[in-house]
Parts: structure tokens; C-alpha cells; sequence
């Protein structure tokens, strides 16, 4: 990551169009800004076409022969099936109030990163093959032809997109890039483009149970680990069920949260709390992946990876689910899940065994954001909560996309956090809640390969971050999704050193007091309280 | 495409489209360009309209999938507020309310703000991101299509016998604001003027000006061009008001006639409508009926409580549980976690 420009530089921005009209302008994959092509075993492993070793450097990307007639009927196919692509081929009126919504633009300036022009990369193709006036009148019409180049240029933009829709929100009719990228990439597939990222994800969570590639056996040993360290903290050891059948509840969280620092504290939040409800739960390894990378490259991946979770639930006769903190997760289980693999008429509508509480806006999913389901604890007095316990923390909150525009989740984690911190500041309010920015990695982009465009994407969230930083002292980034809290260190280290990161659950078991326990004078990541710093030092 | 290409291209085509029936006037083909095409481009926009919109309704949406702007319907005692309701829908009559809201106040639109990047000395990394305000989008289309409905309405005198009472309520209304002989109505001055904002914007705003197409020009150019020969013919260059009406109600009640002595304007008028009517339906203009099917509006946040089916969904290749244990057998055992089928000795 030599190359990667220093902050200051990377903040200047230039946003003037470039003189050359843009289908003139042939793209130039520049290092950094995307990320690998996928290892052909991936795609063995999962069955999709045209395995083979390419790299994005290269001049010749190995396409199949015939691949331009591929990639038209894989288009053909999608336009037949989804009246969104249709629609939002043919009704965008480029009035560009997307443009400068899309963070990618903000941090780039390149204009084929406005929404409506990384969709006009799309719609040309679409009136070249698919209108009568494209075809006749050609580039007047706005159409062109699809050559080596533009699937090039389809390729570098389409994983230039997080699916994040904040354009949509601004669009007068709704245009969603999300859907359009998504449909994009699963045409690219078509022609065996895929990123390593992803792809390896996705083989590896198809597989063994997670993305991170974890087999159930891993996954149980690392959540020991989990219990020891909550033992070492708190003197309380959690004791999960794993692949139990019969228990109440399946709880599932994304990979991210038992993988890597920050989100095993979260994970780490999720056991004891559990422990302190006595809470009647299996984790699984087979349902071991809350998130879902292949809905990052189609909607049939997405379902293929997503089918574990009620196949489980069944497997293992719960009756209801339970799921963690995880953006695009809860994007799939709301908007996704019920259609693909419900229904779920082998559940019961989720009621929670503590307060009796029956979460009606999920009787036909059975899954329950745990969200909800700690705000329910907390607004019916069941958990005891020592606020001051995190008052070494002073958070914001990062609304996650997918929470926020495919969901509306917004209250029940501000309302957590109001019960478990006293110092809680908000970002500006054209940042948060639905105009919340992207982290800059979502949608699988989070390879280290790709960090100059993450950097980039990331800026407008960093600079809302910057200012709450600056005025408040705001010490922690508080999110509920764990690729949030697997690339923003990388981002805040970047852009706003002195930030930490934080699922709301690491945060609520450092408040909670638990029954038993021992004298607290660390929070989860071992930092000392307020009030024991000097303890501390003394004892190192 | 180059700005030549979309800005000149379609700017000499309206010229020309003025100049084709100012000629057939003179020369005595009133009758075409009167009736046939008329009736021509009457029957295109029809069938072409009804046909995109098949397209659409017929096309399935697999998914449920709405933009959500605000907090869903989760525990009773979290506070949703009017807002919230409108904008994360959970039932059709908030949708209903949704789709109001943005057909008839652009609400989405209303949200647009400009984002600016500012140097800022007091941050590290020098910029600081400031988020304006900026409604002048939207005032400038909510002023052209509310201009242009009036001005359809008005119209609709020419198609009747006898003008309803609240089509000639809504034209004195018009014509209250500006007092001049003849009656200056409000609603042409306002579309001249938002047609000019939105074609000034589209040159002058570098960013919107490298996305635009001829596609986006031409409808600008020839609104304008009807708008201009719709004054020039009531204010300027007077044609016979009713010789007119006699023309346009013999179209509308299929008794088509030619009165002597309207003057060309009147057709270079009538033939730009025409030729607009033609170019609705393949073009762009058809975000009008488009913004209805648009799914990420018009759909209910309620995924979660009320199932949706859709019809093409097939069931690929999975990896089961049995495919996993089948794997890992050995070490699961070894780990501790329950099997569902022994290891055989």
C-alpha cells in the first residue's frame, strides 16, 4: 500500500468533468481502486461459469468467445425478470441530484462515480441492443456498442458501488443503483468477472460455514476463547449452546464478530448478555454467517448462502431466530429472506422468554434484530446497567446503510446506547439516519487491494466523524455491522486517528451487572474504567 | 456524447420541425398537417403509452425491496413519528401517502442538498465537507410541470363545446395576476421561465452538462418552442380564436375540418405538440407514468410480517447440513458438538 497518497493529499478533490464526452473516454483501471480478479476454484466450488485464471492488469481478460452474446442474454434474462432494471433503464431524466450523494464521487470526483452516469455505463448498452431508437440512431440516441473496453469499464464502476442506496433516497422516481449494480455484477458473472473478495467469501461460507472459513469445530473453539476472556474480565463464564437442538432460540452473527478485534467484543457483548438472561440459545455451526457476500454477487448466490439459516432452524427444532448486529444481513433478512427460502411456517412468532414481549413486525420471518430485542430488555427493567462503566467511551453512532434504507432501524440502537453510555453525540444531520453515509467497503469491496478507493469512499463519513471528534471528543464509533467494524479502524487510522470502533453490545455488557461477578475495573478490551486508570498502570 | 452533438443537434431539429409546417401552410397542406398528423401522433402516444406500461406491469418484481427513509414499525413504545410513517410505509394507505407526497410535492427531490467540498485549515487533512441546502431543483420543477398541467387544462377548452366551470375558474385564477389586455395567464410566463432554469442548469452545471444527452435537450427545445409559438399566437401574431376551436373540437368529436384563415403559427404550434406526442412514449418524458411503478416507493416496509411471493423463484444447488457434517465428521465429534449421524467404527 506504498502508493496510497497521505490524507491531505487524498482530500483534494477535483470535480470538474473532464473535456472528452464521457463514452470517448476509455477507462483506465488504476491500481488500487479495484480489486482482484477471483481464483477459478472459487467458482468450481460454486458452480458458476468460466473458471479461469485472469487479472484485472491484464490486457486480455480470457473472455469466452462468444462472450458479448453471453453478457446480452444474462441482460436480456434480467430485464424480463426484474421490472426494477426495466424501469430504471427507462425512466432516469439525468436531472443529477444523485451526483454528488454518492460517496464514492465525493471522495473521487471521477464522473462516471455519479449514480446516474455509473448507470448511463449501463443504459447505453441497453438502448444500443434493447430500443428501437438505439438501434437505429445509435450514439445520438444515447446508445453504443459493447465492446471489450465497456465491459472493462462496466467491471471497474460496478465494483465502484457499495449498494449502499442513499442515492435512491434523493432520486425523484426511486432509481436505485444498488439493484442495478447487483443486477450489473450477476451479468459480469455471467462471463466468469467476479473479485476474489467476494468470491472467496462466498466459497468459503457455501463450504464450511462462514466466510471467514471457519468449520463448525473452529467456530465452537473460538467461542470458547470468547467465554475464556469474558471469565478473565468479568468473572462470569457464558456457557452457549452449540448445534443443540431443542434450545428456544438459534442465534446467528455475522463471521465478522468472532473473527477479528473489534467485533469479537461484540460477540463477546452477545455471551454475556445471553449468560445473564440465562437465555435458552444454540449458536450453529452450520448457520455460522449472519452476513451473506453472495448476495454481493447475485441474488441466487445471496439465496443460496441465506437457505442455511431456516434449514438449520429446522434442523434443530428452535422457534425462533435471533440475529446479530450486521448491515447488508438484516438488508437479506428483511427484504430478502421470506421470499427465497420461506416460508418459515415451522417457527413460532417470536416472543421473547424474558418479558413476554411479542415482536409483532416479525411473526412471518421469525428473526428478530437483536436490537429490538435488547431494547425490549431495557425498557422493561430487566437488565441491571451501570452507565458510568463506559464513561471512558464518548460515542456516535453510524447508522449502517442497509439498517437504515432497506430496514429503518434507526431508534432502537440510539435508544440502547442512551441506556448504556452517558456521552452520545450525533454526526450532522444530513449524515446520519437515511442520508448516513457508506463506510466505503460495503458490498464485498473490502479487499486490502482496494484500499485507495475505500479511503476515498470513506471520506464523507470520516469528515462527519472528524467534526463530532473535534467538537465533542468523541472517542468511539459505535455501529451495529460488523464489515463496519471490520474496515473503519483501517479508515479511522486513516482519516481520524484516535477513534475506536464498537458493536452497541460490546458497550452493553460493559454496563451490565451481572449477578456474580467479579469487581469490574476494565471494559472487554481490557482498558481500564474511569476511576481505576492508576490501578492499572500500578498493577503493569 | 459531446455537447455538440446534444445540445445542437436537437436545437436545429425543433428549428427545422417550426419550419416543415410554416411551409406546409403556406403552400396549402393544412389538411396534414391539421388533421392526419394530429390524429397520426394522437394514435402513436396512445398505443406507445399503453404498450411501455404493459411492458412495465408485466415485467415481475421479484422482491420487495422499498428505499426506507425513516424508523419501521418495530416495538409499540418506539415513537414513529407522521414522518416516519410516510416515509417507511408500513401499509398501503401510508404508501398511498407515500406515492402522493412524491407525485404531487416531489418530495424526494425536496431532500436534495449540494455537497461542497471546503478547504479547512483547522482539520488535519485540509477539507472539510459542507452540506447545503439547495431547493432551487426543485422549485424549478415543481414551477414547470404544475405550469404545464395548467396550461393542459386550459387547453381542454378547445376540446369541449362548452368549458366546465372549474376549467374556466382555473383560467381566471390564471389570468388574475398580471393585469393586461389581452388576459396575460401566469401559467405561460412560469413554464418559459422553468424551462429556461432547467436548460440553463443542464449548459451551465459542468457536472449535469457531461451527463446529458440529445435526449435531454430535445424535450427542453421543443417545449420551448411550443410555449414560444403558444404566446406569439395569443399576444403577437393573433389567429382567429374561432376558426380554432372550430379546427380542434372537429378532431376531438371525429368531424375533422380545415377552417380557412388560422394562420401558419397555429400549425407550427399544433405540429410540435404532434411531434412531442410521438416522441412521449420512447423517450424519457415516460418517467410521468414511470414514477408510479417505481418499487422502491410504492412498495410497503412490511417484509417482515407479511410474506412476498414471487413467481419466477426456483431453487438452486445448496450445501445442506448433512453436506457439512459429512465433511468435518471426525473433528466435530472431537469438538465436542452433537451428530446426527455416528462415526461408524
Amino acid at each position: 500500500m506504498a502508493n496510497v497518497p497521505n490524507p491531505e493529499e487524498l482530500a483534494k478533490v477535483g470535480y470538474r468533468p473532464p473535456a472528452t464526452p464521457w463514452m470517448d473516454n476509455k477507462v483506465e483501471l488504476k491500481k488500487g481502486i479495484y480489486c482482484n480478479a477471483a481464483n477459478p476454484k472459487w467458482l468450481e466450488i460454486l458452480d458458476y461459469p468460466y473458471p479461469r485464471e485472469w487479472s484485472v492488469a491484464d490486457e486480455d481478460w480470457k473472455l469466452p468467445e462468444n462472450w458479448k452474446e453471453i453478457f446480452l442474454a444474462a441482460f436480456e434474462d434480467r430485464l424480463n425478470r426484474y421490472r426494477s432494471l426495466r424501469l430504471f433503464m427507462d425512466i432516469c431524466v439525468r436531472c443529477g441530484a444523485c451526483a454528488d450523494k454518492c460517496h464514492y464521487f465525493i471522495g473521487s470526483g471521477d464522473p462516471k462515480n455519479m449514480p446516474v452516469l455509473r448507470a448511463e455505463l449501463l443504459r447505453s448498452i441497453y438502448r444500443r441492443y434493447f430500443t428501437v431508437a438505439g438501434k437505429i440512431f445509435g450514439r445520438l440516441a444515447g446508445a453504443r456498442d459493447l465492446t471489450e473496453d465497456v465491459l472493462k469499464e462496466l467491471f471497474y464502476y460496478f465494483h465502484q458501488c457499495s449498494e449502499c442506496r442513499r442515492c435512491s433516497v434523493f432520486c425523484p422516481y426511486g432509481i436505485d443503483m444498488a439493484e442495478i449494480t447487483i443486477l450489473g455484477r450477476e451479468m459480469l458473472s455471467s462471463v466468469g468477472l467476479n473479485i476474489e473478495w467476494i468470491m472467496a467469501s462466498v466459497g468459503n461460507c457455501y463450504r464450511t460455514g462462514s466466510h471467514i472459513g471457519a468449520p463448525p469445530h473452529a467456530y465452537k473453539d473460538t467461542v470458547n476463547f470468547f467465554c475464556d476472556e469474558c471469565e478473565e474480565v468479568t468473572g462470569i463464564r457464558p456457557n452457549p449452546g452449540f448445534n443443540r437442538k431443542g434450545a428456544e432460540i438459534l442465534f446467528v452473527a455475522p463471521s465478522g464478530d468472532y473473527f477479528a478485534d473489534p467485533g469479537t467484543y461484540t460477540f463477546m457483548g452477545y455471551l454475556l448478555l445471553f449468560e445473564y438472561l440465562g437465555l435458552d440459545y444454540t449458536l450453529s455451526g452450520y448457520a455460522a454467517e449472519g452476513g451473506n457476500f453472495g448476495y454481493f454477487m447475485s441474488h441466487e448466490m445471496g439465496k443460496r448462502l441465506n437457505y442455511k439459516m431456516y434449514s438449520e432452524a429446522k434442523r434443530l427444532g428452535v422457534k425462533w431466530i435471533l440475529g446479530g448486529e450486521c448491515g447488508h444481513m438484516w438488508r437479506v433478512v428483511n427484504q430478502y429472506m421470506d421470499t427465497w427460502n420461506g416460508p418459515a411456517d415451522f417457527l413460532e412468532e417470536p416472543v421473547s422468554p424474558i418479558t413476554g414481549t411479542k415482536f409483532e413486525n416479525a411473526t412471518a420471518t421469525k428473526m428478530v434484530h437483536i436490537t429490538e430485542f435488547t431494547a425490549d430488555l431495557i425498557k422493561q427493567g430487566k437488565l441491571n446497567l451501570d452507565k458510568s462503566r463506559n464513561d471512558h467511551i464518548i460515542t456516535t453512532f453510524h447508522d449502517s446503510c442497509n439498517p437504515a434504507r432497506a430496514l429503518g432501524l434507526i431508534e432502537e440502537p440510539r435508544y440502547i446506547i442512551n441506556n448504556v453510555c452517558n456521552n452520545f453525540y450525533e454526526m450532522p444531520t444530513d449524515t446520519i439516519k437515511e442520508k448516513t453515509f457508506c463506510c466505503g467497503s460495503g458490498s464485498g469491496l473490502n479487499a486490502d487491494e482496494n484500499f485507495e478507493l475505500r479511503m476515498r469512499g470513506g471520506l464523507p463519513r470520516a469528515n462527519a466523524l472528524r467534526y463530532v471528534h473535534e467538537k465533542h471528543g468523541v472517542n468511539h464509533l459505535s455501529c451495529v455491522c460488523a464489515v463496519d467494524r471490520a474496515v473503519f479502524p483501517a479508515l479511522l487510522d486513516y482519516w481520524v486517528p484516535g477513534v475506536d470502533v464498537n458493536g452497541l453490545h460490546e458497550m452493553v455488557a460493559n454496563a451490565l451487572v451481572i449477578p456474580g461477578e467479579k469487581e469490574r475495573k476494565t471494559d472487554l478490551r481490557y482498558r481500564p474504567l474511569k476511576g481505576f486508570e492508576s490501578e492499572e498502570t500500578a498493577e503493569d | 456524447m459531446s455537447f455538440n452533438l446534444a445540445f445542437y443537434f436537437p436545437l436545429f431539429s425543433v428549428i427545422v420541425l417550426l419550419f416543415i409546417p410554416y411551409a406546409g401552410a403556406k403552400v396549402g397542406l393544412e389538411m396534414f398537417f391539421g388533421i392526419i398528423i394530429p390524429y397520426l401522433a394522437f394514435v402513436i402516444l396512445f398505443v406507445g403509452f399503453i404498450n411501455r406500461i404493459v411492458k412495465w406491469a408485466r415485467t415481475p418484481v421479484p422482491y420487495r425491496i422499498p428505499t426506507t427513509c425513516g424508523q419501521n414499525k418495530t416495538l409499540p413504545w418506539i415513537k414513529r413519528t407522521i414522518r416516519d410513517k410516510f416515509e417507511n410505509p408500513d401499509s398501503m394507505p401510508y404508501v398511498i401517502g407515500r406515492m402522493f407526497l412524491e407525485v404531487c410535492f416531489f418530495r424526494s427531490l425536496f431532500r436534495n442538498m449540494k455537497t461542497e467540498l471546503k478547504a479547512w485549515q483547522k482539520y488535519p487533512e485540509g477539507g472539510k465537507l459542507i452540506y447545503w441546502s439547495s431547493k432551487w431543483l426543485w422549485i424549478g420543477a415543481l414551477a414547470f410541470h404544475y405550469a404545464l398541467l395548467t396550461i393542459l387544462l386550459r387547453h381542454l377548452r378547445f376540446f369541449m363545446e362548452e368549458t366546465p366551470v372549474v376549467i374556466d375558474l382555473l383560467e381566471r385564477l390564471d389570468g388574475f395576476f398580471i393585469l393586461y389586455l389581452p388576459t396575460v395567464y401566469l401559467s405561460g410566463l412560469i413554464l418559459l421561465a422553468a424551462l429556461m432554469y432547467l436548460l440553463l442548469r443542464r449548459i451551465f452545471d459542468m457536472k449535469i452538462r457531461y451527463i446529458s444527452l440529445a435526449a435531454d435537450y430535445f424535450p427542453l427545445f421543443i417545449i420551448l418552442a411550443i410555449g414560444i409559438t403558444g404566446v406569439l399566437m395569443r399576444y403577437f401574431y393573433r389567429v382567429d380564436m374561432v376558426a380554432v376551436k372550430e379546427l380542434t373540437l372537429g378532431l376531438a368529436t371525429f368531424h375533422p375540418t380545415i377552417p380557412e384563415g388560422i394562420g401558419a403559427i397555429f400549425y407550427m404550434h399544433l405540429f410540435l405538440v404532434s411531434i412531442l406526442f410521438i416522441y412521449f412514449p420512447f423517450s424519457k418524458l415516460m418517467h410521468a407514468p414511470g414514477v408510479f411503478f417505481s418499487m422502491t416507493r410504492n412498495m410497503a416496509g412490511n417484509n417482515r410480517w407479511k410474506r412476498h411471493e414471487n413467481p419466477w423463484e426456483y431453487d438452486p444447488q445448496h450445501f445442506t447440513y448433512m453436506d457439512q457434517e459429512n465433511m468435518y465428521r471426525k473433528q466435530m465429534k472431537k469438538a465436542g458438538i452433537p451428530l446426527e449421524k455416528e462415526i461408524e467404527e
